[in-house]
């Protein structure tokens, strides 16, 4: 899922400065999951706002509202009362919701609260990490179902850079190297041979985000 | 001849080949590349021009390269795929034969927060192997990556790489050498070398699986010059085993300068018995100045003139 983190309190204030009235929308999908952006955080966050305007003496009126999904038009229709009603909206879901917002919404300013960090996995409960870099050519399938792409910091197709030490990556001394998982797993599958291969360059000017907008019709869909 | 460098003469006739390392300036000072260079002259058969080692900015490896030829010397431009895609790096190709440039390292590189540009956006289009086989294709095809539009002109390059028998995972590191081998790796030159059991451990492995007979080896070693540098490097540098027998030695060595001396030209002397090493890649970091002194008392001199 799409894993996000609040903006710095002093950031969010920034945007909001000049409004005296505002829409605060969480999301119920992803960034619940990861306490970014739920309605608990809603709720914590318009607490936090409202408190230090009140110490700014420019005291400040926050709606709250968190739809089920805020990427999804019909949920982000749900707020057409409440925008209607305010002079901005600060939205607490990751970049794609907030993007859905500025789309229906076109004269009402809106502001995120939250940075988009990455797609990704809960490792423990608090701990999520990056899994996937959406590269729109999978590779899961010729590297023992680990990704380089969002796991090697060099994105390394064909094994291990000279910094891969006792399991660990030398840029993140926390973070496991991806081509040791990969190369464990392979020989734990006995199929240590498939990494002989040689995996030859990726087309990132076609499949990838180099390519320009991505886009996915599906007629059959389609209404 | 694949590139008629001097470094793939003396490989190709079979005689032990000696590479020096020179990094260029952190501008575009030209008085700091051939002070190194007069350094390295008559010592070494090629010297690497490293390309932005450690991901601090240094005038780049082509045009040092460029200059090293205008002074009498012979350059292994390194490039790495950390800051280029692969427009960039073809089109550097180019330009760098164009300038007479014989030899190519191809490395992944240095990743860009070891050094002084940290906001950097890394490119990485190309990984080194994808690299390697980049300029075979080049070299060989005469035609660009993925395309079959013919190259105007020829591109003659003696193809190296590089390859680190310390990193780990320890077994995977013979399956990287033979993709690179297939990629079309003409001479490896290895990460420095303090672990001796260890790489011999991988020299058998490479010779298993006759790898040796493929490619031209070179070994890596590095002059320690104290005590604390070979604890740093032991500590914080990944991919460098140093047994603590020889920091030890280092260590309590009444003059550890001469002693680190003392030990390369040891290491030298191993490394030319060892099956399978074609040659040695001396990189004394900052300390160009003992190269003459590690060659002479390794018996490396004079370096044979080839036509």
């Amino acid at each position: 899922m799409i894993k996000a983190e609040q903006k710095p309190m002093d950031e969010i204030l920034g945007y909001i400065e000049s409004y005296n009235k505002i829409l605060l929308s969480g999301c119920g999908a992803c960034v619940t999951v990861c306490h970014a952006g739920g309605e608990k955080e809603v709720e914590l966050l318009s607490y936090s706002l409202k408190m230090a305007r009140k110490k700014m003496g420019n005291p400040i009126e926050i709606l709250e509202i968190t739809p089920a999904r805020q990427c999804e038009p019909e949920f982000a229709l749900e707020l057409k009362e409440m925008v209607q009603n305010v002079e901005a909206v600060l939205s607490i879901a990751c970049g794609v919701g907030v993007q859905t917002l500025v789309r229906h919404y076109p004269n009402t300013p809106i502001f995120p609260g939250l940075n988009t960090t990455f797609l990704g996995e809960t490792v423990i409960h608090g701990i999520w990490e990056e899994r996937c870099q959406a590269c729109g050519n999978c590779v899961l399938g010729k590297t023992g179902g680990i990704c380089p792409i969002s796991r090697c910091a060099k994105q390394l197709l064909n094994g291990p850079c000279g910094g891969s030490s006792n399991g660990k990556c030398e840029i993140k001394k926390e973070a496991d190297c991806a081509w040791q998982l990969i190369y464990d797993r392979m020989k734990n599958l006995k199929q240590l041979h498939k990494l002989e291969e040689i995996i030859p360059a990726k087309r990132w000017g076609i499949e990838s985000r180099d390519s320009g907008l991505r886009r996915i019709v599906r007629e059959d869909l389609k209404v | 001849m694949k590139a008629g460098s001097n470094l793939e003469k003396i490989l190709s006739r079979g005689i032990f080949a000696v590479t020096g390392e020179l990094g260029p300036p952190k501008g575009n000072d030209v008085s700091v590349v051939k002070r190194k260079a007069d350094l390295l002259k008559g010592y070494v058969d090629a010297i690497n021009v490293t390309d932005n080692q450690t991901a601090i900015v240094r005038m780049s490896s082509i045009a040092t390269s460029s200059l090293l030829i205008q002074m009498g010397l012979e350059p292994v431009m390194q490039m790495t795929t950390r800051d280029r895609n692969r427009i960039a790096i073809q089109s550097d190709i180019f330009g760098a034969t164009a300038l007479g440039i014989k030899n190519m390292l191809c490395l992944t590189g240095d990743h860009h927060t070891f050094g002084n540009q940290v906001d950097s956006k890394n490119v990485h289009d190309l990984d080194s192997i994808q690299l390697i086989d980049c300029v075979r294709t080049m070299r060989d095809n005469g035609t660009l990556l993925g395309g079959e539009e013919k190259i105007e002109g020829e591109i003659k390059i003696f193809i190296g790489a590089a390859e680190n028998p310390f990193g780990d995972p320890f077994e995977f590191r013979v399956i990287r050498l033979a993709k690179k081998i297939r990629a079309g790796v003409d001479f490896i030159q290895t990460q420095c070398i303090y672990d001796m059991n260890r790489f011999k451990e991988w020299m058998k492995m490479v010779r298993d699986r006759g790898l040796h007979e493929r490619v031209h080896i070179l070994a890596g070693v590095t002059p320690l010059k104290s005590g604390g540098m070979a604890r740093y490097m032991a500590k914080n540098v990944s991919g460098i085993i140093i047994p603590d027998e020889i920091i030890d030695r280092i260590v309590k060595a009444k003059k550890p300068a001469e002693e680190g001396i003392k030990l390369c030209v040891e290491q030298i002397q191993q490394l030319k018995e060892i099956e399978g090493v074609h040659g040695v890649h001396i990189m004394a970091i900052e300390w160009e100045h003992m190269v003459g002194q590690i060659t002479e008392m390794a018996g490396l001199l004079p370096r044979p003139k080839v036509e």
